[in-house]
């Protein structure tokens, strides 16, 4: 069955970008991303469970440029949709829906994604001394 | 208004059967009810993370085969993973309208999410049992 060409809304090469529609979809993009993120925890699990060599090897590409970026994005879509989550999870009781209440509340999350992002990645290297 | 009727068929007969049959609203708190869920088990899971990035294995799977970590790591999985499959499910219905993509997509999720849960319950199983 061939999908129909008919325009598609919100219009979006004329619709201008808002706070509330750009963390509308930041919460999809992150909880994708996240997703993926699932294979890499099973696949920590299972070379925990097969033997050091494997284990060392997860454990190396994790600590690699690479491995360290992807974590760190890891961490900011982590908090990004845990605390979205909750501001989805506060509308969904009725409270802070009024427009200058949702912005305080976006605003609230995107500035307290950078911050838990940055604590926790310090509290890891402070936690193993090698700043 | 009233609409002219053409058929004999009353307006309660018509309509049944194509309304959401209570499956959005499932669907709805089943995404909610996981989310709840997953609050504490994913903070509990992050500061774990933070806490033995980079650990030898003996300390991982000492750390893996306690009970605590053991039931707590379960549950975070199954909860990950089943709200992950919804919000996937609701992405996929809302950007790809072609039926037969639209329902290849739909089972592979699932099945994906349904092998990553048995896979790393799996794992777990063999941490405890053989202390890896």
């Amino acid at each position: 069955m061939a999908s129909h060409p008919r325009p598609v809304s919100p219009h979006l090469q004329i619709y201008r970008p808002q706070l509330t529609s750009i963390l509308s979809i930041l919460h999809r993009i992150t909880g994708v991303f996240l997703s993926i993120g699932i294979l890499v925890l099973v696949g920590w699990l299972v070379a925990a469970a097969s033997s050091a060599e494997a284990f060392d090897r997860a454990q190396s590409l994790a600590a690699s440029i690479v491995g360290r970026c992807l974590l760190f994005l890891w961490t900011v879509a982590f908090f990004y949709h845990l605390l979205n989550g909750i501001r989805h999870l506060a509308w969904d009781a009725g409270w802070g829906f009024e427009l200058p209440a949702t912005y305080r509340s976006g605003w609230t999350v995107l500035i307290a994604t950078v911050i838990l992002s940055l604590a926790a990645w310090a509290l890891g290297y402070w936690a193993r001394g090698n700043v | 208004m009233t609409a002219i009727k053409n058929n004999l068929r009353s307006d309660l007969g018509r309509v049944r059967g194509l309304g959401s049959a209570k499956e959005g609203v499932h669907h709805w708190w089943a995404q909610r009810v996981s989310a709840i869920a997953l609050i504490p088990l994913s903070l509990w899971f992050v500061a774990c993370i933070v806490s033995l990035m980079d650990v030898d294995r003996a300390t991982a799977v000492q750390w893996l085969g306690s009970p605590v970590t053991l039931g707590l790591m379960s549950l975070f999985l199954i909860a990950l993973v089943y709200h992950a499959v919804l919000g996937l499910q609701v992405v996929i219905e809302d950007y790809i309208h072609t039926t037969a993509t639209k329902l290849i997509l739909l089972l592979l999720i699932q099945f994906a999410g349904i092998g990553l849960v048995a896979t790393g319950l799996i794992a777990l199983l063999l941490i405890v049992l053989y202390g890896g």
